[in-house]
């Protein structure tokens, strides 16, 4: 099969999307530049009309892409950076969110929101976050987390079809990563996990960068004979609970690795379900590897302490053994 | 431009609803059948009417926390309103939204939302879903001068400039945002003087004034349709109630001290009804009798939706739990 990396993903599953319905159209800053290459070549092919650079402006255009699904539209907002969001919280949480459920079901909002989480490469606190647990705690959002350029693919033009707003969190560590991408058409539907390595000792749970990291780790723990099954939910709304207790079922001992903060983190929710649903599969107390509840610090020796590494998953699998 | 006299009666029928609608809810306050936040527009009705007139029926509407008078000058029906109101499953929004989120889809209503400011963008991009559909609508926006210091205000009229959005950008200026006046809290005397900013126009119009303000929204909405771009409407005028109905205010319908009785009685004088039913008789559209059976027949109107209202039935308690996507999630 040939393979893509995971930018080229995100262009093709715009840009087969925007071909096959006019109502989709896609708007940022920056746009037309295209300066990650994701809508490279999109304003020759749709024109300015239905790939509209935008000024900066988060809350406004953000605000702009909601009106326009209420009326039908189904536009892609593109962040370029996951830090921006914050400015524009309150079109997300009080409009994108709420209208379908306030509105009595009256209102559609075929939203697709995108942004690409840097973190890892000295950015600093304000340009490094990955806010994706703050919005899993607004209903009515549905979050996709793509670790792959083929879940990316498949899960973006998902998201695209959606009738409701969807997140799209682009992990920053994985971009130029590569992996195969059949050439006809697919869908990964939003809500199914994946078991991305089959194993029977321990669960690792992987959030997007973080998958990658649990594979390293997962070959690294078979080196020491211990088999890790690793686990991606893909989706962090609606969670894919099933495919975690099963697999916990069988493994009696559980791993989550996540790139947020750890305090109130995608991997808190992972854990909190399993504690509530899954208590008596486990032989160990849970492991959350996740970033520290600091800011990212700007020297590459101090920011490279935060973030959950192949090691301190190895390590947070030792305990669960111990 | 000349007016029909059928709608010049229509804009005094859609007045009188409003007006009799929020007494109603003022009424049902105070017996504690209607709970949370009642912001009413008492004093407001010739602003909502006279802008909701000027479109044609299926232009996009969006408006604020102040939420009655838009729909029903948009021309909703008032049943779904009021039983809304009073949390019923017949609600129009099923009882999922209560006074401060109106919205009726059917009539191009999109929703009136709570947050100040938070509706100018999503105005701008039903502007601009309506030229990329090519479907000949404009998108109204109200807001109130409180909203006027939002960033959103900003962000909303630059976008509507740059990609000259069919948007019409009513600020109801009332003087107060809650008990802040405008005097101390905008930078400038007009907010309509904010237009040049954003090279759009810019009118200031007197909101008791239904005609006055039906036809500087027309020509705003004429000038959207032909692709020229988005306005911005001042409409100066005045609440009449409080802030919101309820225990927190204690002087509702009264002169407050952030007020002061001369310059709330001065707007008293200026009650929209009173100038246009005056005006129409004087115009020879309607006598005093008609003009007194359409207030009967209004009063009647919203009598019969609050009977409505409480013969329907509450939501099924397991409906709250539904609802959240249009897509529901399998998994």
């Amino acid at each position: 099969m040939r393979e893509l990396n995971y930018l080229q993903a995100i262009r093709e599953a715009q840009f087969e999307e925007m071909k096959r319905d006019p109502k989709v159209f896609i708007m940022g800053e920056d746009i037309t530049y295209s300066i990650y290459g994701t809508t490279a070549g999109f304003l020759e092919e749709f024109g300015a009309e239905r790939v509209r650079n935008t000024p900066i402006s988060e809350s406004g255009f953000t605000g702009v892409g909601i009106g326009a699904a209420l009326v039908g539209m189904r536009p892609i907002v593109d962040y370029s950076i996951a830090s921006f969001i914050f400015v524009a919280m309150d079109q997300l949480v009080s409009m994108a969110a709420k209208a379908t459920y306030m509105y009595g079901g009256q209102a559609k909002v075929p939203i697709v929101f995108r942004a690409v989480m840097f973190y890892g490469g000295g950015n600093a606190a304000q340009h490094s976050d990955r806010p994706y647990p703050s919005l899993m705690n607004v209903p009515g959002l549905k979050i996709i987390m793509p670790a792959t350029p083929y879940d990316m693919k498949g899960l973006l033009k998902s998201a695209i079809r959606d009738d409701d707003p969807v997140f799209c969190f682009e992990d920053g560590t994985v971009l130029s990563s590569t992996g195969p991408v059949p050439e006809e058409e697919y869908l990964v539907p939003i809500g199914i996990g994946d078991i991305k390595r089959e194993g029977t000792d321990v669960t690792i749970v992987g959030i997007a960068g973080c998958v990658a990291l649990a594979l390293q780790a997962a070959e690294a723990l078979a080196q020491e004979g211990i088999s890790a099954e690793v686990i991606d939910p893909r989706t962090l709304v609606p969670m894919d609970k099933n495919i975690i207790l099963e697999s916990v079922s069988k493994t009696g001992r559980l791993v989550v690795a996540d790139p947020a903060h750890k305090t109130c983190s995608a991997a808190s929710q992972v854990a909190a379900i399993v504690a509530e649903e899954g208590f008596w599969s486990l032989h160990a107390p849970i492991q959350v590897v996740a970033t520290a509840d600091v800011q990212i610090p700007f020297s590459p020796t101090l920011e490279q302490q935060v973030y959950p590494t192949k090691e301190k998953i190895v390590e947070a699998v030792h305990k669960t053994m111990a | 431009m000349k007016i029909s006299n059928e709608t010049l009666i229509e804009m005094l029928r859609r007045m009188y609803r409003i007006r009799h609608f929020e007494e109603k809810v003022i009424e049902l306050v105070a017996a504690g059948e209607l709970i949370g936040a009642a912001h009413t527009s008492i004093g407001e009705e010739a602003t909502h009417v006279g802008a909701c007139m000027a479109l044609a029926p299926d232009d996009y509407e969006m408006g604020t926390h102040r939420s009655h008078g838009h729909p029903i000058a948009k021309g909703a029906a008032l049943k779904p309103l009021m039983a809304e109101l009073l949390g019923r499953a017949t609600g129009v929004n099923r009882g999922k939204s209560g006074s401060m989120h109106l919205a009726d889809f059917s009539i191009g209503s999109l929703g009136e939302t709570s947050i100040v400011g938070s509706g100018l963008p999503a105005a701008a991009g039903a502007a601009l879903g309506a030229k990329m559909l090519n479907n000949g609508k404009v998108s109204l926006c109200f807001f109130g001068d409180g909203a006027s210091s939002q960033g959103t205000f900003h962000e909303s009229m630059n976008l509507a400039s740059i990609w000259k959005l069919p948007v019409i950008y009513l600020c109801e200026n009332n003087g107060y945002a809650v008990t802040t006046a405008a005097s101390y809290s905008v930078s400038v005397k007009d907010v309509a003087d904010r237009a040049q900013g954003y090279d759009m126009p810019g009118v200031v119009v007197d909101g008791q004034d239904v005609i006055a303000v039906y036809e500087v929204v027309q020509q705003a909405a004429e000038r959207a349709r032909k692709g020229n771009g988005p306005s911005l409407v001042e409409a100066k005028t005045y609440r009449y109630r409080e802030h919101a109905e309820g225990a927190m205010f204690e002087s509702v319908g009264k002169a407050s001290h952030y007020r002061g009785d001369e310059e709330y009685n001065s707007w008293l004088k200026r009650d929209p009804i009173i100038l246009f039913r005056a005006k129409l008789v004087e115009m020879g559209v309607i006598t005093e009798a008609q003009a007194d059976d359409l207030n009967q027949e209004t009063h009647e109107e919203v009598l019969e939706a609050v009977t409505y209202a409480k013969e329907s039935p509450l939501p099924e308690q397991q409906e709250a739990f539904e609802g959240l996507y249009s897509t529901p999630i399998s998994a």
